[in-house]
């Protein structure tokens, strides 16, 4: 009998064997490529032990990058957050022609990639760019300093916030904003009373890859960025010199920075999925209370 | 508080989902617009709350015209199909929604919401949830409470969209006569829609059939199930069974039985169409002249409290389907198979220019 | 009879809302992207030509497109493998690795490539292993497979794991009562419906793949005609001040990013087929 049960789980699933042997691959890929990299970062940068690393962490140079990754997605995440409910709500609960072109248009500065998205920028913004000369004139700087490095990270950011709510309000539909006009709420009652406790988890989780993406960006800020130590360098770009300076040290140590920010993007976004997955749903409750 | 609906048109994109559409509902008055899906009920009834504008026409409520009036400010009150509760807020939250939102001179104290939240929720006999979050709630439960919501506004007029499609039989049955209680109690004009006749039949005090965005009939359930204006409305509510003819000069001659139609006294000679209710079917062993058809009993089910016999006529090719109470039926003690006579009452006769 | 009613939509704010939408994505993204164009058109046909095709460019699309290939086919099996082993079996500490696969999302790309840099140069950890069988991964063309392979990794376990949740037992069941054995049942029944999927996936990765720069620099080594990536040519003619070389050569890149996306798209509608 214990043979007969055997035989049929092993139409229904693989043999335990071939189980250990999947996981082991799987494990040993995801270790290779991410457990093993992510772990050298950390032992890299304390490889000299806590001196030199919190020396590195505390250079003026490094502060003041810090200081800019702070300003760059301070200005970036609330623009592109505000952009985002706009844009959701517009797409959402409205139906209107062209619709979704705009969708797909919203999506464009995901597949553009890093560098020409810097690129644009110094296009239109640059010495030789459209705007060039005229700004040259106002001796104002856009491209190699600050609103430079601000506008790049915009652009790449620009879809995370719409692209994460869109799908969530259009699954919630209209009804609950109807009952709420036709029970006499304004439009902006109606926003923050119904509308926004529904999606509160979407927007943090927007908000939060907006951020991680915003402080960690790279290609394009270098491109638009011109380094200058101290002035308009971000935390990546400040990594990339001292490593260019055989500084491994330092760079790990400000790489371990933007490391611990990638994880802990990684536990807020765990912590809204797992939040969101503990909530039964309704048909689930539903057949609790029958 | 009446509502005039007068001449209301409705397209959306190419498709015309009300064609000048005009009714007046009395106050007090308890409407059913009853209609196949598609038919615009549900249109209707969003315009006649300011969720839908219409194209051409207006909605007077109490004599004011509210056309133009935004939704906020009509002073409806709506249930939802899928009763639209807000899930992150309690149930008593949901209640008090309406009274919250209010502009700060006119909203409530803390202690008078409470109180009005928990006389309605005593309303809806569902006193003790008042904590509990709709996704805890039963569908009939989430039913009252979304009318309870509605009405803790004190609405002019109630709006109910398919009030019980979402809920399983016995719970509907229960609840239709809960609302219809709860109607004579509160003496609310009220507007629900349903494409279950059975519904509208039970619980509306008037019935506004409609079809393909236009109003076919409207009266009270008794005028529009012995009185129907048309095929359609007859073959909506109920189960029908047709006879092809002719009519002449005020007599209908349909196979084998004549009748007398003396509203189509002016007719000469035209191809008509008799239409007789299942229930109108009786069953004999013996010919009456004129007056009935051989037939062979091909099928039968008992379903409840009626029989149901389908009888091939006219060498099988077409189909009488009776409806025999028990009784009729144990008296009968029809077999599979057997050669019978059956006898149409109530024959109602439309010339056919009118096409289902 | 018209009663002078406009059009109004009943939720309020379309006005705004639509209109700030336009705005801002005509500022940010449009206007900007409408520039590498037109400057493009300034160019003659030939300058544009002798700026896409010299030999130097030539072969920094192959080694661009070729490792983003090589990269997306080692995510498509292994990110299949590895979506399959953390949707259907336990293991301890699951949740927290199947938490960690995003993150190539998260992690700053000059970040990972510095630590590749590190770890596969011929004194890491890798590197170490990897030198006494001839193998040197850090600044050679295997290095940008590597980088590749790591920030395309999460595209192919992302797309699929929804999918294979959404199995249903009774298929399987059904295929195992007919006869199937397990990898009949994986093969003719399984497969087939994840495929849409996979390839999704492997296009979604492909193409970061080509667009990526900071975690490619780093280790590619960035020798001309052998390891030298078309991003990082963008970059140096820029540098160089070569704005019209950088911006054709941009051009082309973008023209291929935007096919991607509209086959991305197709693949994507195509695995909603068998969804309900």
């Amino acid at each position: 009998m214990t043979n007969s049960q055997y035989k049929r789980r092993e139409n229904l699933t693989e043999p335990v064997p071939v189980q250990w042997i999947l996981a082991i691959l799987a494990i040993l890929f995801l270790g290779l490529f991410l457990f093993l990299p992510l772990a050298a970062v950390f032992s890299q940068a304390l490889a000299k032990g806590f001196g030199p690393y919190f020396e590195a962490l505390g250079n003026p140079d490094a502060l003041a990058a810090i200081r800019l990754t702070l300003i760059t997605a301070a200005v970036s995440v609330p623009l592109n957050l505000v952009f985002g409910l706009a844009a959701a709500w517009a797409i959402t609960k409205f139906d209107f022609r062209g619709k979704n072109l705009l969708v797909t248009m919203i999506d464009l500065p995901f597949s553009v990639s890093p560098v020409i998205s810097g690129l644009i920028f110094v296009l239109i913004f640059g010495l030789q760019g459209w705007m060039g000369p005229w700004l040259n004139e106002h001796s104002f700087k856009i491209v190699f300093a600050v609103p430079g490095i601000i506008l790049a990270t915009i652009f790449v950011t620009f879809p995370f916030v719409a692209r994460e709510l869109i799908p969530l309000m259009e699954a919630q539909g209209r009804e609950e904003e109807e009952a709420a006009l036709v029970l006499g709420a304004s439009g902006l009652q109606t926003f923050f009373r119904v509308t926004l406790p529904g999606i509160r988890e979407g927007l943090v989780y927007g908000v939060i890859l907006c951020n991680a993406r915003a402080m960690g960006e790279f290609g394009a800020v270098s491109v638009v960025s011109g380094h200058i130590r101290g002035l308009t360098n971000t935390l990546p770009l400040h990594v990339e010199i001292l490593y260019n300076e055989y500084d491994f040290t330092a760079a790990f140590a400000v790489a371990s920075l933007l490391a611990m920010l990638a994880l802990a993007t990684l536990a807020v976004k765990s912590l809204t999925q797992w939040k969101r997955a503990r909530r039964p749903s309704i048909e689930f409750e539903e057949a609790l209370v029958r | 508080m009446s509502i005039q609906i007068e001449n209301i048109t409705k397209h959306f994109g190419g498709f015309q989902a009300l064609r000048d559409v005009s009714i007046d509902i009395a106050p007090g008055e308890l409407v059913g617009l009853l209609g196949p899906s598609g038919s615009g009920k549900t249109t209707l009834l969003r315009i006649i709350a300011g969720l839908e504008t219409p194209d051409r026409g207006t909605i007077v409520v109490d004599g004011e015209d509210t056309t133009g009036v935004s939704v906020r400010r009509r002073g409806v009150g709506f249930v939802f199909q899928h009763y639209a509760l807000f899930r992150h807020m309690t149930v008593f939250e949901n209640i008090a929604f309406g009274l919250r939102v209010k502009p700060r001179k006119d909203r409530p104290s803390g202690r008078e919401i409470k109180a009005k939240v928990m006389k309605l929720l005593k309303l809806v006999q569902l006193e003790g949830v008042a904590d509990r979050y709709p996704s805890q709630l039963s569908g009939g439960q989430r039913q009252r409470i979304a009318l309870a919501r509605a009405l803790a506004v004190e609405p002019r007029v109630l709006l109910l969209d398919e009030p019980f499609g979402a809920l399983d039989a016995k719970v509907r049955s229960e609840l239709r006569q809960w609302l219809r209680q709860l109607h004579d109690e509160l003496q609310i004009t009220s507007v629900f829609v349903t494409h279950d006749q059975e519904e509208a039949l039970e619980v509306a005090d008037r019935i506004v059939v409609m079809n393909e965005g236009r109003v076919e009939q409207s009266g009270t359930p008794e005028e529009v199930y012995e009185n129907p204006a048309n095929p359609f409305i007859l073959s909506f509510l109920g189960s029908v069974n047709l006879f092809h003819g002719r009519v002449h000069m005020g007599q209908a001659r349909l196979g084998a039985i004549d009748i007398a139609v003396p509203e189509h006294a002016a007719t000469d000679d035209i191809p008509a169409v008799g239409y007789v209710r299942s229930h109108d079917i009786s069953v004999e062993r013996q010919p009456t002249d004129g007056a009935s058809i051989r037939a062979e009993v091909k099928n039968i089910h008992s379903i409840g409290p009626i029989v149901r016999v389908t009888f091939g006529v006219n060498g099988k090719d077409e189909t009488v389907q009776a409806e025999l109470t028990r009784e009729a039926f144990r008296k009968l003690a029809l077999k599979k198979g057997e050669r019978v006579y059956v006898r149409p009452s109530n024959v109602r006769v439309f010339v056919e220019d009118y096409q289902i | 009879m018209t009663n002078g009613i406009k059009k109004e939509r009943v939720l309020p704010g379309f006005g705004p809302t639509l209109g700030y939408t336009v705005f801002y994505l005509s500022l940010i993204v449009l206007i900007p992207l409408s520039a590498l164009v037109i400057k493009t058109t300034g160019l003659t046909w030939r300058a544009f030509l002798a700026a896409v095709a010299s030999p130097q460019v030539v072969a920094s699309y192959r080694v661009t497109f070729g490792s983003a290939f090589i990269a997306a086919m080692i995510n498509a099996v292994f990110g299949t493998l590895t979506a399959w082993v953390l949707v259907r079996y336990e293991f301890p500490c699951k949740r927290l690795i199947d938490a960690l696969v995003d993150l190539p999302f998260a992690l700053p790309t000059a970040v990972t490539g510095i630590t590749l840099a590190t770890v596969y140069s011929e004194n890491g950890w890798m590197g170490s292993l990897l030198e006494p069988l001839g193998i040197k991964v850090a600044y050679t063309p295997l290095g940008i497979i590597v980088a590749m392979t790591t920030i395309g990794l999460p595209f192919v376990v992302r797309t699929l794991q929804p999918v294979i949740e959404a199995i249903e037992a009774e298929t399987e069941e059904a295929s195992a009562c007919l006869g199937a054995n397990r990898l009949q049942t994986f093969y003719r029944v399984l497969l087939p419906v994840m495929m849409p999927s996979i390839l999704t996936g492997f296009a979604l990765a492909f193409a970061r793949a080509v667009g990526e720069y900071g975690s490619v620099i780093f280790i590619a080594g960035n020798m001309p005609m052998v390891s030298e990536i078309t991003s990082l040519l963008i970059v140096t003619k820029l540098e160089q001040f070569d704005y019209s070389g950088a911006t054709a050569i941009a051009l082309v890149m973008l023209t291929a990013s935007f096919a991607m996306l509209l086959a991305i798209n197709m693949l994507q509608r195509w695995s909603r087929k068998y969804a309900q």
